[in-house]
């Protein structure tokens, strides 16, 4: 396994800036040798994180950036997604799931990225939002990624 | 890689074979216009076959589904055919799997649409 180690990158509110995300996000998690499913997984989640910053927090705002962080503990992937939009009430995003809801276009992301780690907090900032997300090394908790909402 | 999509017409039926990522941005868009353009020529009944898609975003999927809407409120029908894993899994968590016809042989759901 790959020894502890943190970056983090300050990006533009743009398209490029969630495609640059995912793609560090996919060798940063290939290289800690998390399996292929995995890696598609959590690529997937930071690409969902970056596109809220981005679309919904930033509102494409030159003025604004995106924080990305990795960070490798030896025990797990904590990868941070910060924006500096108007904040996100995580108590009030509707379930996906909910019969209401499955056929409308948008509302899918959080879900997502919680479906898809193993332990997600949302903090408000203020301006902004961050996002936590955590993939356990060895496994982590596979149950409760059916269980997340 | 971006979406590609080329359409061929089998039967009466339109099938749209799409390749690369269905995601926010380009892809999406391409496959918004795409629907569009169907319907306006009177194709109804409509089949994506997402076997050479690699990749789904959830942009992507609210596209499909808003593809499957506008196709069903038009009077006609959208198909899904042949999905990958990774989209196959994604449609199961979101429980798109049970709104959507899902077929893994072409000829199959071709004739699934009836006359």
């Amino acid at each position: 396994m790959s020894t502890a180690m943190r970056v983090s990158y300050r990006m533009d509110s743009t398209l490029e800036s969630v495609n640059q995300a995912e793609e560090v996000a996919t060798k940063i998690a290939a290289k800690i040798g998390f399996d292929e499913e995995d890696v598609n997984r959590i690529s997937m989640a930071v690409r969902e994180a970056a596109v809220n910053a981005v679309l919904h927090g930033n509102a494409y705002d030159p003025a604004k950036k995106v924080t990305f962080g990795f960070e490798n503990t030896g025990e797990a992937l904590v990868i941070t997604v910060s924006d500096e939009g108007k904040g996100l009430n995580p108590n009030v995003i509707p379930d996906p799931l909910a019969p209401e809801n499955l056929l409308k276009q948008s509302g899918r992301g959080i879900f997502l990225i919680r479906a898809f780690m193993d332990e997600v907090r949302i903090r408000s900032l203020e301006p902004g939002t961050e996002v936590t997300m955590i993939k356990n090394v060895y496994g982590g908790d596979a149950a409760g990624k059916e269980e997340s909402k | 890689m971006t979406m590609k999509s080329s359409t061929r017409q089998v039967d009466g039926i339109a099938v749209v074979d799409l390749s690369g990522r269905i995601t926010l941005g380009e892809g999406s868009v391409v496959l918004r216009d795409l629907v569009r353009d169907l319907l306006s020529k009177g194709s109804k009944k409509i089949l994506l076959n997402l076997g050479d898609v690699t990749y789904i975003d959830s942009s992507g999927i609210g596209e499909l589904v808003s593809a499957f809407t506008t196709v069903r409120n038009g009077g006609g029908d959208l198909k899904l055919l042949n999905l990958t894993k990774k989209v196959h899994d994604l449609l199961q968590i979101t429980k798109l799997y049970t709104v959507f016809d899902i077929k893994d042989d072409e000829a199959t759901a071709v004739a699934s649409f009836g006359k």
